[in-house]
């Protein structure tokens, strides 16, 4: 029997979706802008991209509320734009330029915004787990009720600062949610290749701690499954790690054609796409379709306009490579 | 004032700020309920409560990590490493993350936290427990390193790390927890500047922790042979307090360096370039490095003491430099 829904209830449910839809929206468009200005020249070193794991930022961050934390790894732009960082500074920082979110000092890799949250990007596999750990002991010792919320890949759970840091956060009970987004390579390599069991969220149990796994392409899903282990963690039981199942539909960074893939595999996810996935789910929960097409062209709209920004900004001035060294 | 030991100046530095400011909490391993291994942190779980004084797993990078993470929401953690040496299996928190941090996002977090660590040789640790630590951080831009010798400046310098909202790496010689010494002033000191151990004229002995002591020895042989030297404790080494060195060889135009470690990327080599650059007209002789030999640390009592510049090795350092 199909669950019945109250009108309220499919309304708000819809309302959640529209938020998601645009703030999913935007990274996609982002990410391709990002994408474009690598070849153009206008990305320094390399960059790695977010696009088909949309739903997994947006879904857990969108739980969330003020005064909660979130560290993300060098694939990051998502989940800093999740937050509400704007999107002129991000694609700022990305190109180096002074008003970037980082003053230039950062890059690609080390997008950060704490004023929305954002409390760093980390470039280091695995560095960022203990950091969230201490930001979420923080709030316990400080008497709020906010948590850290962290998000890392496949690839970090065979790194030590991850068991480091599991076990800590179980120990002391920090309200930490581990999200481990599996996109199914850690750089070029399959996790079968480079990891003995199939379930990551098993991994919690070596920590006396609730290991879930979600659909990490349904971003209702994911959000509701965040939302219980930010719950959870709120009322004082501690972290959870939530495998959140998602894919890269792009290589490592901009080095990497990819070309390690199964044939036909990229299509399978094109077609779970997190974006077209939500798209159905909206117009089958009675959105119209024209409010979509609106949605989707003022955010278009958007990028484009924080694009020519950026791209307008000055560069860093030589002397602000001696500023904030030391407090 | 009263006459403490090395050890009781960190425990009492770590007690006042407990007491002065609730932020400041303190975690490591064996530091709560064992009172830590060198027996530094004796007591302050009992007075302060488990929830600022914590014991940790055996996780250096949780626990560096953690203390990162609670510094940038306004906590202000102090943190053991039990052995210096075990920043080894931390570098990346130590020297990736946390003096680039506030960098990197160009000002929008203050990292302030105080890291402790039981450096140097002469206990019979062997390699991967003696070695001078405070070396492989010198090229990490961000953090201060403070490396006290007597009580007094272990007090005053701890107390002084734990109130800069920046990294400090605060570096206690393991072999100097039993020295005693009366503590001069209950207030924090300066971070960065160095202390004239001993006056002289004719020749200048800089020389850091334990090495302090072996000049200090050095210089009483000197003296009975009518040379008179100076004696120089950087204190810090990050900032470290060039010009105070650089005006007391500009009086006595010639220098040894005596430290725990080979030459290869030391404080002392440091040192000893920036000097050349600056007041190369200062010289009247070249300068020497007094270290340990090109060897890791050997364990043997006879091996270790080898190792480790003696008095007699830094006189006749010294003997030679005004020989020339």
């Amino acid at each position: 029997m199909a669950p019945r829904t109250s009108a309220a209830a499919k309304q708000a449910r819809n309302e959640l979706g529209l938020r998601c839809f645009a703030r999913m929206l935007l990274i996609r468009g982002v990410e391709d802008e990002v994408q474009r200005m690598f070849t153009q020249g206008l990305v320094r070193g390399t960059t790695h991209l977010y696009q088909g794991q949309e739903a997994s930022a947006v879904g857990v961050c969108m739980a969330l509320r003020e005064g909660d934390t979130m560290t993300c790894t060098y694939r990051g732009h998502g989940a800093v734009l999740a937050m509400g960082a704007p999107a002129d500074a991000v694609l700022g920082e990305i190109m180096g330029k002074a008003k970037g979110l980082c003053g230039g000092k950062g890059g690609s890799m080390h997008l950060t915004d704490v004023g929305v949250g954002a409390y760093g990007s980390f470039a280091i596999v695995g560095a960022h787990l203990p950091i969230a750990v201490g930001l979420s002991f923080a709030s316990r010792y400080l008497g709020d009720d906010a948590v850290s919320v962290c998000f890392f890949g496949d690839g970090t759970t065979n790194i030590g600062a991850f068991h480091e840091a599991l076990n800590l956060a179980s120990l002391w009970k920090t309200p930490t949610i581990f999200v481990c987004e599996n996109n199914r390579y850690g750089e070029y390599s399959p996790q079968s290749l480079t990891t003995p069991v199939e379930r990551l969220a098993d991994r919690a149990a070596s920590y006396d701690m609730p290991g879930v796994v979600v659909d990490g392409n349904d971003v209702f899903a994911v959000h509701a499954t965040a939302g219980e282990a930010i719950e959870r963690a709120r009322k004082g039981l501690g972290p959870t790690l939530i495998e959140s199942l998602t894919y890269r539909q792009v290589g490592h960074s901009r080095s990497d054609p990819a070309k390690y893939r199964p044939e036909g595999e990229l299509d399978a996810w094109l077609a779970r796409d997190p974006i077209v996935l939500l798209e159905r789910a909206l117009i089958e929960g009675g959105v119209a379709e024209d409010e979509l097409h609106a949605l989707r062209a003022s955010v278009e709209q958007d990028v484009e306009g924080a694009l020519e920004r950026a791209k307008s900004w000055a560069e860093p001035t030589l002397e602000s490579r001696f500023e904030n060294i030391l407090a | 004032m009263t006459e403490v030991s090395y050890r009781q100046a960190i425990t009492q530095a770590l007690a006042d700020e407990l007491e002065a400011d609730e932020r400041v909490i303190l975690f490591g391993e064996d530091v709560a309920a064992a009172g830590g291994v060198f027996k530094a942190t004796e007591g302050l779980q009992e007075r302060f409560g488990a929830g600022r004084v914590l014991d940790t797993p055996i996780s250096e990078q949780a626990i560096v990590g953690c203390a990162i993470g609670a510094a940038i929401r306004g906590l202000n953690p102090v943190i053991e490493i039990m052995f210096a040496d075990f920043a080894g299996v931390c570098f990346d928190q130590l020297a990736n993350e946390l003096p680039k941090y506030r960098y990197m996002t160009d000002g929008q977090v203050s990292v302030g936290l105080t890291v402790r660590l039981a450096n140097g040789a002469g206990g019979g640790f062997g390699a991967q427990h003696s070695q001078s630590v405070e070396n492989w951080f010198l090229s990490m831009i961000g953090l201060k390193i403070v490396t006290p010798a007597t009580p007094a400046d272990a007090y005053a310098l701890l107390r002084a790390s734990i109130r800069d909202p920046n990294p400090v790496l605060f570096f206690e010689h393991k072999n100097l927890y039993n020295t005693t010494g009366e503590l001069e002033a209950d207030v924090p000191a300066t971070i960065g500047k160095a202390a004239v151990a001993r006056e002289g004229s004719d020749i200048t002995l800089v020389a850091s922790q334990l090495m302090r002591y072996r000049a200090l020895e050095a210089a009483e042989l000197l003296a009975a042979e009518g040379v008179s030297a100076e004696v120089i404790d950087p204190r810090t080494m990050i900032p470290f307090d060039l010009e105070t060195v650089g005006a007391s060889l500009h009086r006595t135009n010639r220098l040894i360096c005596v430290q725990e470690c080979p030459q290869g990327g030391s404080w002392g080599a440091t040192m000893v370039a920036a000097l050349m650059a600056e007041q190369f007209e200062s010289f009247d002789a070249p300068p020497i490095l007094v270290g340990g030999d090109e060897t890791p640390i050997p364990y043997s009592g006879e091996l270790e003491a080898a190792w480790l510049p003696s008095p007699e090795r830094i006189a006749d350092a010294a003997r030679r430099t005004l020989a020339y």
